[in-house]
């Protein structure tokens, strides 16, 4: 079992159901059926697959675990490697079970061109997994770029009125980004003198040299995040995005950043990132609150929730940079709860989207009284997103703050603030649409949930409860790896106090 | 009585079988085509599918003269070493595909005349004595065989003004270049007292002195001249019309094996004789190579024409391969080569699918005409997308690799500013790469394509698709050979 290459099993298996797809012939209706039959499979064998990672996990070793390593690029001494540890290995588990979501999600609102959909989602999913298992500076580049063509394809062919705007958005803001990070990947790969990561990981690499490939990489994963200022691609990505598209967005993409950072700046440039701290602390308070505030005055509910999921990824952009264990195991699983939850709630619009075919709050009112069950699967959702105990944002959000307290008091107080913002805007877009009298005539028909929409959220709601009552299934797996990179940044920071005049 | 001197032909005898072919057509066109248009047409399909075997044996014959180590004939005025062999495969592999490609178009436009193949064939052996140059005077020989057959087959299309204007400016500018060339040229043989690559390539590294000024200014004389031909920007702004008013196939070719022989020119030019003076010509090409990047990246976003696009974007890829250049070295030059035959596979697909844009008889080249092409032909609407993506450096597709190299080299060299404005280019570039893909994939559908258009092209769109996507699977051999043939460069 242990022989098993299941990182690329996992990575390449949604490839072979491209490949049946590609070979589906008959008449529409029948390759649409067969399509998005072989893409459920694709996707749920990957899932069932990537439960070997969860069960396999040694959470006691700090390193790499699963690894496998073959010849790719000799000459120049790179190779395909892939491995996970703790920080990596609860992503490929997010983006396993987001990618049948979709799927299923996309059933039956998605009837143009259902082949070549299904085969964007399968494209993605590779890519997506790819991106965090690999363990070679160049495959990394090859799956965190790889995934642009997929969105924005999907952003293009199958989202709103203004697609073609949003799609240009998207590719051009995350391109910039990540050919920065390119040149600062080989120019760390020449100074190293490898390619690989983990070997990366214990380079200490010069300290002058260290603040511009910081900010290289901070390009890439400050767009990725997205941090403010550099955030606006991502209203607009989401709100054209078709349903899946903003979960697959909201639910996986947004984490490169965050992974990016714990991957690549944090545990490779310690001392840039000592140094760089309050210009992240600083970006991420403006993010809290001024997103927060933006937020509240959305009158498109997608657009609310893009806003809202700046915010929620700069608590992780806050406990990251607080370099304690708390912060950072805060900053993971708030990614993780935040790519549940943001999945979660594009999904709740999508579901009255198909229905009504509008994203305008005020189109809604007093669907309570029609659709029970939906109010009640978005109150949860609502309110992990809050982050009320008991469910997964909570713990993210308790952690982060706990970790920021540490670090920086004044961090944490605006923080929390911006917490407080985030139950305001959260609680009174639900009484809009889900409270009041039902007096609009388009929706005295509408219907509740469909057993197809229940099996969709039926997994997201046991994960979101789950992480909210017993994190520890999902600390422990993180622990060892977090306390290496946190052991590792409090040795640069003792470094950097001890010689402050040299390095500054 | 004298003795007869021969020369050693072995490492020449591709080029003998060539030009023997290409005049052994040239005969049998001429006797052949009396009664008429119906045997016009039939000289013409006869001697286009007997090019493509010449060009097939040529192929082999570079093959078999291969050796281990460099040979040096015709009194030095001729090298065959790893180099000149790797650049005449792929210049012969683009021929070929540029002639297979060629026919239903000229057939179409009933200019199927047997004289396009056989200047073809003079054109691919001027090129192939580019690449096997090693003194000025066989540089020159090479390059005006090659110039002398584009001219005419850029104004192949005779009853056409576009194509007699395009043929009429590129003779005129590649006149003018040829003659800076040679103006170079001489003033390099006045301070230096030979032509020879070798000779030139001694006195330069033997003088502890500073080299003549007479040879730096013939030097950059002679960069001018060759710059024109790689339409490297300042001396592009032929290149758009050219490529515009052509015939499609032309432009095809023009894109694809000129450069890539020109660039083996250059390179060889710059490195060989010239190396040592890199100091005082890197700054010259780094300046050609960010103006091409910026300008190629830039000037196309306006664009409606695609041939017009393709020209824009054939100069910022030839900015990206002077990179390589400016690195200089033999990783330098193995990152130019492995970007350069991705390059061509690349836009040898781009022009498959252009040469696909049919509409009830009629060639069309706006961009608009791709209108929802993923909708009515979806397989090609897939093979351009992979195209555009791949010159955008995205990958996994193999344009990011040839990138990738590039990159990896000038960032090795410590030449970030220009890594960075390469980078910063390719993002600009990848928006109107993209903005085909957003006609195909996003607009509304138009009139199909006729459905018999570019069977050929067909072919060549499927074969190219296939290398580029999945190239990153085994890099190896492509990389391996580049990296030797960069070798025999720096072997000597």
């Amino acid at each position: 079992m242990r022989d098993l290459p299941i990182l690329s099993l996992v990575t390449f298996l949604p490839l072979v159901g491209v490949a049946f797809i590609l070979f589906v012939r008959g008449d529409a209706p029948m390759v649409a059926r067969n399509a998005r039959n072989v893409a459920l499979l694709a996707s749920v064998a990957t899932f069932l697959v990537s439960l070997g990672l969860w069960f396999g996990f040694d959470p006691a070793g700090a390193d790499f675990q699963f690894v496998e390593k073959r010849e790719w690029m000799p000459a120049l001494n790179i190779a395909y490697h892939m491995g996970v540890d703790g920080i990596s290995v609860l992503f490929v588990l997010l983006s396993t079970v987001l990618i049948p979501v979709c799927i299923l999600s996309s059933w039956e609102s998605i009837t143009v061109r259902v082949k070549e959909y299904m085969i964007a989602f399968l494209v993605m999913e590779t890519m997506l997994v790819g991106t965090f298992c690999a363990l070679d500076l160049v495959v990394f580049y090859v799956f965190f770029e790889g995934v642009l063509i997929p969105m924005f394809l999907i952003i293009g062919v199958w989202g709103g009125p203004r697609r073609v705007y949003s799609a240009f958005k998207f590719f051009l803001f995350t391109l910039a980004g990540s050919v920065l990070m390119l040149l600062a990947l080989l120019m760390m790969y020449l100074e190293a003198g490898t390619a690989d990561i983990p070997t990366l990981m214990t380079h200490d690499f010069r300290p002058g040299l260290q603040v511009w490939l910081w900010l290289a990489l901070f390009a890439a994963f400050a767009v990725k995040l997205p941090m403010w200022p550099v955030h606006t691609w991502l209203p607009d990505a989401h709100v054209e995005a078709p349903t899946a598209g903003s979960v697959i967005l909201a639910g996986v993409l947004l984490k490169y950043g965050g992974y990016g950072f714990l991957r690549f700046s944090l545990p490779m440039l310690p001392e840039a990132s000592v140094m760089f701290t309050p210009l992240v602390y600083t970006l991420s308070v403006v993010a809290v609150i001024y997103t927060s505030l933006v937020a509240l005055a959305q009158e498109d509910m997608k657009k609310l929730i893009a806003y809202s999921s700046v915010a929620h990824m700069a608590y992780v952009t806050v406990g990251a940079f607080s370099m304690n264990v708390h912060g950072i195991e805060g900053s993971l699983l708030q990614m993780l709860s935040h790519g549940i939850v943001s999945a979660a709630l594009f999904l709740i619009v999508g579901v009255v989207y198909d229905r009504i075919h509008s994203r305008d709050i005020a189109t809604y009112g007093g669907l309570v009284h029609r659709m029970p069950v939906y109010a009640a699967v978005f109150m949860l959702f609502m309110l992990a997103s809050v982050g009320l105990p008991g469910t997964s944002g909570f713990i993210g959000e308790f952690l982060v703050l706990v970790g920021a307290f540490q670090a920086n008091s004044w961090v944490a107080l605006l923080t929390a603030i911006g917490m407080i913002l985030g139950a305001a805007y959260m609680l009174y877009l639900y009484r809009r649409v889900i409270f009041g009298a039902l007096t609009k005539d388009a929706l005295k028909k509408i219907t509740d949930l469909t057993p197809r929409e229940l099996a969709v959220f039926a997994p997201l709601i046991v994960l979101v409860v789950w992480m909210g009552v017993y994190p520890d299934s999902f600390l422990s797996i993180m622990h060892a790896s977090v306390e290496q990179l946190v052991d590792r940044l409090a040795a640069a920071e003792a470094g950097l106090a001890a010689a402050p005049l040299a390095l500054r | 009585m004298a003795d007869v001197h021969l020369p050693n032909l072995v490492p020449a005898m591709p080029e003998i079988l060539l030009a023997v072919a290409a005049m052994g057509l040239l005969m049998l066109g001429a006797f052949t085509r009396d009664g008429g248009e119906a045997a016009a047409l039939r000289a013409s399909r006869q001697v286009a599918l007997l090019g493509l075997v010449a060009l097939g044996v040529t192929l082999a014959a570079v093959l078999m003269v291969a050796a281990p180590s460099a040979v040096v004939t015709f009194e030095g005025m001729f090298v065959l070493d790893d180099f000149a062999i790797f650049m005449k495969l792929f210049v012969l592999v683009g021929a070929a595909l540029s002639l297979f490609m060629a026919q239903s178009y000229l057939e179409l436009h009933r200019i199927a005349r047997f004289e396009f193949t056989v200047l073809m064939l003079l054109a691919t052996l001027g090129m192939l004595l580019m690449v096997s140059a090693n003194d000025f005077l066989g540089l020159y020989l090479g390059l005006e065989m090659q110039s002398l057959a584009l001219y005419v087959i850029a104004a192949f299309h005779r009853e056409d003004v576009r194509s007699n204007e395009a043929g009429l400016k590129y003779f005129v500018l590649g006149a003018l270049a040829s003659g800076l060339l040679l103006y170079g040229t001489s003033l390099i043989y006045g301070f230096a007292g030979t032509t020879s690559f070798s000779a030139i390539a001694a006195m330069l590294q033997g003088a502890g002195a500073p080299p003549p000024p007479g040879v730096i200014v013939g030097l950059v004389f002679v960069m001018a001249g060759l710059s024109f031909k790689i339409s490297a920007v300042p001396f592009h702004m032929w290149t758009p019309d050219v490529y515009e008013g052509a015939p499609t196939p032309v432009t095809a070719f023009f894109s694809v094996t000129p450069k890539l022989a020109a660039i083996g020119l250059l390179l060889r030019v710059m490195l060989e004789p010239f190396g040592a003076l890199f100091a005082q010509w890197q700054q010259i090409v780094i300046f050609i190579a960010v103006a091409s990047m910026v300008l190629g990246a830039f000037a196309a976003i306006g664009q409606t024409n695609i041939k017009r696009l393709m020209a824009y974007s054939s100069i910022g890829h030839v900015g990206y391969a002077l990179m390589g250049l400016a690195v200089g070295g033999q990783e330098g030059v193995t990152a130019v080569l492995i970007y350069m035959v991705i390059y061509i596979v690349m836009n040898l697909g781009a022009f498959a699918c252009i040469l696909c844009m049919r509409r009830r008889g009629q060639m069309l080249v706006n961009i608009s005409d791709l209108a929802g092409l993923s909708k009515t032909s979806p397989a090609i609407a897939l093979g351009l997308a992979i195209f555009m993506f791949s010159m955008a450096g995205i990958p996994p597709l193999a344009g990011f690799f040839g990138k990738l190299y590039i990159f990896l080299a000038a960032v090795r060299a410590e030449l970030f500013t220009l890594a960075i404005i390469g980078v910063l280019s390719s993002v600009v570039a990848a928006y109107y790469y993209l903005r085909i893909v957003k006609v195909m994939y996003f607009d509304e559908a138009a009139e199909p394509f006729d459905r018999d258009a570019g069977r050929e092209a067909k072919w060549v769109i499927l074969g190219t698709a296939l290398l580029i996507v999945s190239f990153f699977l085994i890099p190896g051999p492509l990389v391996t050979s580049a990296s030797s043939a960069a070798a025999a460069l720096f072997g000597s």
